[in-house]
């Protein structure tokens, strides 16, 4: 059986991981691929880094962290922030990434996530969803009282006006291998993701779903993966702060009847 | 010498990562000599299957690769690289490939009801069960995790080539071995210790 995907998540910001990360007996705890070593010890399935930094010039920086994890953990890698070219992809896939994650840039043309899948093959080509539920303020409106999502762009700063399940959909219809979900309102909240977007958009397309944004504790991810229905969940400061291993919360999913790959 | 075969399609690095870091080194090469002249020979592959089918050709590999199989010596492929060992592929139609073993490439079956259905691709690990406990694969447990990334599997006319098989809606070959021919529907090279343990037998089989 094919088993749920617990991917720890590195917020990297000119090559260094952001938020402090409390790791004991680490040379370099802002060093990503030292991270990344903990993380595969620990039974990650995968591994996620998003680049976070700011200035052009520093770009180049997160290709180098991608080139020398490569060397050390042997898990499928993504890499998502400011991906805007062909090349930008290429260049990653290169350097030893598995697979590309593609948010703002989709948006602003979603033929770039077509022509990034017919080149690359839709298996690496992930599309970052930023969704924040909006209050329908047209009570003639027959979708009123059911909840909407709307998707946003830069970082959950812009708003887009499109709808987050019917955006979904098309970036399956463009060749979209996977969705990688996050809901604006709860990412850093701790309360838990958006259960309900994330089974809404699980349901809605055919594609694997990761679910992103508020975990907090264990419970949490239990409930991503079966009221949210996703494939994956995705945290970053519940492993960092050391509040669990990922080997204790897999052994958490797996008591509680979650297949986990132990 | 272990050559890794380039032929544009997909990063080869941590293929090659993968046999170093359990103590063999590989070159990636797309040169059909090295590739004749190789201990042992990888052929990894992402993408289509049409389009990997059409690289080789470009890159004269195709007769290369055959010979090499032909002769008995080491030969691993690795996921589009297990594909193109058949015979045939409904991949965008139906497409020719090297034809070793006889057998045809088909899609996990499509459900338009996405509730009830199989997500496609197949993508993340899930679990083998060994169905021929031999040579490279001697040593792994049943039940063991391998990371799949896939929307088509390989349907062997023989049943006796099936090393491995594994459910996704369907049961289906993950593995086969017949003799020094070897080749995985998952990702060793992304499998972590399991993973690197079948590169490792590999590798060994070069000295």
């Amino acid at each position: 059986m094919l088993a749920k995907r617990i991917i720890p998540c590195l917020d990297v910001k000119d090559g260094r991981v952001v938020k402090g990360v409390n790791f004991l007996n680490l040379k370099d705890a802002g060093d990503p691929v030292e991270v990344a070593e903990i993380y595969e010890r620990e039974g990650a399935d995968e591994l996620t880094f998003l680049d976070i930094t700011a200035s052009h010039e520093k770009r180049d920086i997160i290709i180098d962290v991608v080139y020398r994890s490569a060397e050390k953990v042997f898990m499928p890698l993504t890499v998502g922030g400011g991906i805007n070219t062909l090349k930008d992809i290429r260049t990653l896939l290169k350097a030893g990434a598995d697979k590309i994650s593609i948010n703002t840039a989709a948006v602003k043309d979603s033929m770039f996530v077509k022509r990034a899948s017919e080149m690359f093959g839709s298996q690496c080509i992930v599309v970052s969803i930023d969704a924040r539920e909006v209050v329908e303020i047209n009570p003639g409106n027959k979708s009123s009282g059911q909840k909407r999502w709307e998707i946003y762009t830069h970082g959950g700063r812009r708003s887009t006006g499109i709808d987050a399940v019917e955006w979904a959909g098309k970036m399956e219809d463009y060749g979209a291998g996977e969705i990688l979900l996050t809901s604006m309102d709860r990412d850093g909240t701790k309360e838990g993701y958006d259960v309900e977007l994330t089974r809404r958009i699980s349901e809605s397309v055919g594609i694997p779903v990761i679910a992103s944004g508020g975990a907090g504790n264990i419970e949490h991810l239990y409930d991503g993966l079966t009221k949210g229905k996703a494939d994956a969940v995705l945290a970053a400061s519940i492993f960092h702060y050391r509040e669990y291993t990922i080997r204790e919360a897999k052994e958490y999913l797996g008591e509680r009847g979650i297949i986990i790959r132990m | 010498m272990i050559a890794i075969v380039d032929y544009g399609m997909g990063n080869l690095r941590s293929v090659q990562k993968g046999f170093e870091k359990v103590g063999y080194p590989a070159v990636i090469t797309g040169d059909p000599n090295m590739v004749m002249d190789a201990d042992a020979v990888v052929l990894p592959g992402v993408g289509a299957f049409r389009d990997c089918m059409k690289n080789l050709e470009k890159a004269g590999l195709i007769d290369p690769i055959r010979e090499f199989i032909n002769r008995g010596k080491p030969f691993l492929g690795i996921c589009l690289g297990l594909q193109l060992l058949f015979t045939e592929s409904e991949e965008f139609g139906i497409h020719k490939g090297l034809d070793i073993i006889k057998g045809r490439v088909v899609r996990f079956p499509d459900d338009s009801n996405a509730t009830t259905s199989i997500k496609i691709p197949h993508m993340g690990w899930n679990s083998v069960r060994i169905r021929k406990r031999v040579s490279i694969f001697e040593e792994i447990p049943d039940d063991s995790y391998f990371y799949f990334v896939h929307s088509y599997y390989v349907v062997p006319a023989d049943g006796d080539v099936i090393a491995m098989t594994t459910d996704y809606g369907v049961e289906f070959t993950s593995a086969i071995a017949s003799d020094n021919l070897f080749a995985v529907q998952f990702h060793p090279e992304k499998s972590q210790k399991l993973g690197l343990d079948i590169l490792r037998k590999f590798g060994e089989l070069t000295k």
